[in-house]
């Protein structure tokens, strides 16, 4: 097991290096550059700001640099918020990002998955088809409409939570954006429990666990509950990048100082290294998620063995 | 197996489960289905009474109900009596006292009926700690005690064993052993040997009779193979479309059947044997030191570790003729099969009309594909479920026959419709409007379009109930006479083989173990293996002629 981890770890850093390649050279062939405002600065000092960031060698040195500096960790110094190194904002934005996207993730897989099931033990049943069309809602309602009307409900006319901003993490902040940002993957897992658990619920295992007379505890939870969870589990990768991206938008609607909006603001600024920092910062989550998967994977399922 | 009767002289007469008047009906969208339509079974201690008939009759169906596990559109109506209870009337929990504890059963597909999940063990002790209130400890003790009970090698090791590490006989055994855990009253076994190979299947019987003869439960054998019912039943209830058309003892169903279903069904057993064909028919096939080997865990750094499937194999067969080919699952019969048409790659030589085919790119055998067709043991995986049966049966022609316009491809699939007995009209519907045996007759009409020269007959009837299997035989060999067909007939049913081939060959771990005419390997086998094979196929046919 180990040993299949570490291989799956070096196995990543191909993968990171390409990704690095790629958007360095992408974001570079945007037109436009870290220092171009609309009064343009002086020659003198947009060359002495040049030179300081490497902007003045030839674009290969500029890359090679780029390399040896993340390879000891280090995102460089940001273009646009000159006081601070990438490290220092994501060390104060990253901790807000993780707390707010795994929250969501909790809520997503324990609520979806709740209303799945539900779903499936009511199959073809008031319950199911209300629980299936709030699901459709979910997915196809995007999460800046949603946003505003929970903002405007609960938090504008109820007046029971706070619209906006993060104030240290405090849990009545917390709610509406993690609720915003759940929701469509709370619809997701839904559809996808409902539509495993069902099938489980038929197979032939669980017919033996209700032939044997087992309690309906042990036959749902244990024997088709387990064995409906597995494509659910893999889902967890592709909904932590989900949850990643979708938190650009909310981090910006909720006023919530994150990494999302650093997305945004860094490629429109230019800032060639915060908008490098944030696709390496996500990457690595998208990577260490899906090992993730596979090792959860392994637990649940005898079938799988990595050694 | 004069045992099997003799036991019935001790019987008491005392009945434990009685089903009155047991209806089933399905809610469908296209209206009601009664599946069961007022039966009456009693079965009493230590009695073996056996329900048979074909797939479809409502005998699973029966006693599914019985045991509330119905699928969420079934309802039941009559009663079935369980120690003055009826059980259909009882609530989840209180049905829960009983099944499982008292009433057990085991199922047909012994390699999905064991949760994946979990080890052996875990699911042994299950019922025993929800049942018997004992610990998990000790419900592992008497768990592994039950797996020595039914024969598993190495116990304390396949105790910590997953499903998916036994083989379908082992699993069959676990089910056993389950099914015996809480000294239940009543062992309800549906079709618990169909998925088995022959000889794992005698091994099976004898073990249930054995403890039966020990435990002394009464068990309700569900089966559609009149040769199992012969060995092991005291009583038989013959099914057909929901209803018991006939019951009575073994022995006068099988020597007196007052019902002509009940005389079909005896008389299903394929007949007769192949004509020989003239002695200077040309050699069509010839197949020279065929090996086959897959690589298994392929290493970055080790070498991959060869699992040599088939193992130089070399036969020859002449216009006309059909190769048996018979082995239990795993022994390499069907990927010989596919090596002879080339269909994966294989060492050694195939000479079809006498040129190499081995080795040939894709584009080299197409134009030769016509001669070479195939049909597979799965009538429903292996007809696509989106195209009508005449695209199906025509999709070979646009292929090898591209002349034809889209009339005359159609003109040519209802022929082949009407070749296989079917009625052309058929051609706009799609296959699962089709049942099993009529759905190998569109596959079969699907390689006989393209008239072909040599088919591959992969467990054609393996899948199908014996009645049809026969008219299957009957059609294969027909279509024999009439076109001069050459067929390599796969199979583990030996049955079938006796009536369809000329020669036969038993392969064992991918080696031929014994090759010869087909008389002679019947009625003189000379290895040990094949006489095993063909004493576990024909224990309930010679029981018959007795």
């Amino acid at each position: 097991m180990h040993r299949y981890v570490l291989g799956r770890l070096l196995g990543a850093i191909p993968t990171l290096f390409l990704i690095v390649t790629i958007s360095f050279f992408l974001i570079r062939i945007a037109p436009g550059g870290p220092f171009d405002l609309e009064r343009p600065l002086e020659a003198k000092v947009m060359e002495n700001l040049n030179r300081i960031y490497h902007l003045d060698e030839p674009l290969w040195n500029q890359y090679l640099i780029y390399l040896k500096s993340i390879a000891v960790l280090d995102f460089g110094p940001s273009f646009y918020f000159r006081d601070f190194s990438i490290n220092e904002l994501f060390a104060e934005s990253l901790p807000i990002s993780i707390q707010l996207g795994l929250s969501a993730l909790c809520l997503a897989f324990v609520v979806g998955g709740t209303l799945g099931v539900i779903a499936a033990l009511r199959q073809n049943r008031m319950t199911d088809y209300s629980v299936m069309t709030a699901a459709t809602l979910g997915v196809t309602v995007p999460n800046f409409v949603i946003a505003p009307i929970l903002t405007l409900t609960l938090g504008g006319w109820l007046g029971w939570l706070p619209v906006g901003g993060w104030n240290g993490g405090k849990f009545v902040n917390a709610i509406l954006p993690v609720i915003t940002l759940a929701l469509p993957q709370v619809a997701v897992v839904a559809r996808l429990t409902r539509g495993s658990m069902i099938e489980a619920l038929r197979s032939n295992h669980v017919r033996t666990a209700r032939a044997y007379g087992l309690t309906t505890w042990l036959v749902i939870v244990v024997h088709a509950l387990r064995g409906a969870i597995l494509p659910v589990v893999s889902y967890l990768g592709p909904a932590a990048a989900a949850l990643l991206t979708g938190s650009v938008v909310v981090e910006t609607i909720f006023g919530i100082p994150g990494i999302g909006r650093y997305f945004v603001q860094g490629a429109l600024n230019r800032d060639y290294t915060l908008v490098m920092g944030t696709v390496v910062v996500v990457a690595c989550f998208v990577i260490l998620f899906n090992l993730m998967v596979d090792l959860i994977y392994a637990l649940l399922d005898p079938r799988v063995r990595y050694d | 197996m004069t045992e099997a009767h003799s036991s019935n002289l001790q019987l008491s007469n005392e009945t434990v489960l009685e089903i009155k008047d047991l209806t089933v009906d399905f809610e469908t969208p296209t209206g009601p289905v009664h599946a069961v339509r007022g039966v009456d079974i009693h079965v009493a201690r230590g009695e073996t009474v056996a329900i048979v008939g074909e797939s479809g009759s409502g005998k699973s169906q029966a006693m599914m109900a019985a045991m509330g596990l119905l699928a969420s559109n079934g309802r039941t109506g009559g009663t079935v009596i369980y120690e003055d209870r009826n059980l259909l009337g009882l609530s989840i929990r209180q049905l829960n006292q009983v099944r499982g504890k008292k009433i057990t059963m085991i199922f047909q597909e012994p390699m999905t009926s064991l949760d994946p999940l979990y080890t052996i063990g875990r699911q042994l002790a299950e019922p025993m700690v929800v049942h018997g209130g004992l610990s998990w400890k000790a419900a592992h003790a008497k768990a592994l005690d039950l797996l020595k009970l039914v024969n598993i090698p190495e116990p304390e090791h396949k105790i910590k064993a997953y499903p998916h590490e036994m083989s379908g006989g082992q699993r069959q055994r676990v089910m056993i052993a389950m099914a015996l855990a809480n000294d239940p009253d009543v062992l309800i076994a549906d079709e618990p040997t169909t998925a088995l190979d022959v000889t794992t299947q005698a091994q099976i019987l004898v073990l249930l009779k054995e403890l039966q003869t020990r435990l002394g439960m009464a068990v309700i054998f569900i089966t559609h193979d009149l040769g199992i019912v012969r060995q092991i039943a005291d009583r038989v209830y013959v099914m057909k479309n929901g209803e018991v058309v006939e019951e009575g003892g073994t022995a006068q169903i099988f020597d007196t059947p007052s019902q002509p279903y009940t005389r079909m069904l005896l008389d299903a057993e394929p007949e007769g044997a192949k004509l020989p064909v003239k002695a200077d028919a040309q050699i069509l096939l010839e197949a020279q030191k065929i090996s086959v080997e897959f690589a298994l865990d392929t290493g970055f750094f080790s070498a991959p570790h060869l699992l040599r499937a088939v193992d130089d194999v070399s036969f020859s067969l002449r216009t006309g003729q059909t190769l048996g080919i018979v082995g239990e699952s795993g022994s390499g019969k069907s990927t010989l099969g596919r090596a002879l048409l080339n269909l994966l790659p294989s060492d050694g030589r195939v000479m079809l009309n006498g040129r190499q085919i081995v080795g040939l790119s894709r584009q080299e055998m197409r134009p030769l594909r016509k001669d070479l067709q195939l049909v597979f043991q799965d009538p429903f995986g292996s007809l696509s479920p989106r195209l009508t049966v005449g695209q199906i049966i025509s999709e070979g022609l646009k292929v090898h026959a591209t002349e034809l316009s889209g009339k005359d491809r159609d003109r040519r699939a209802a022929q082949a419709l009407e070749e296989v007995a079917l009625d052309p009209v058929m051609r706009n519907r799609y296959p699962h409007e089709f049942s099993g045996g009529q759905r190998q007759r569109i596959a079969i009409a699907r390689a006989m379009v393209l008239k072909p020269k040599l088919v591959v007959l992969d467990e054609p009837t393996s899948a199908l109930d014996r009645t049809v299997q026969k008219q299957i035989v009957d059609l294969l060999r027909k279509l024999q006479e009439e076109h001069g067909l050459t067929y390599v007939f796969i199979s583990h049913d030996l049955a079938v083989v006796r009536a369809m081939a000329d020669t036969v060959m038993v392969m064992r771990n991918g080696k031929v173990v014994e090759a010869g005419a087909t008389s002679h390997i019947f009625e003189a086998p000379q290895q040990d293996y094949t006489k095993e094979l063909i004493r576990a196929a024909f224990m309930t046919a010679t029981a018959r002629a007795s």
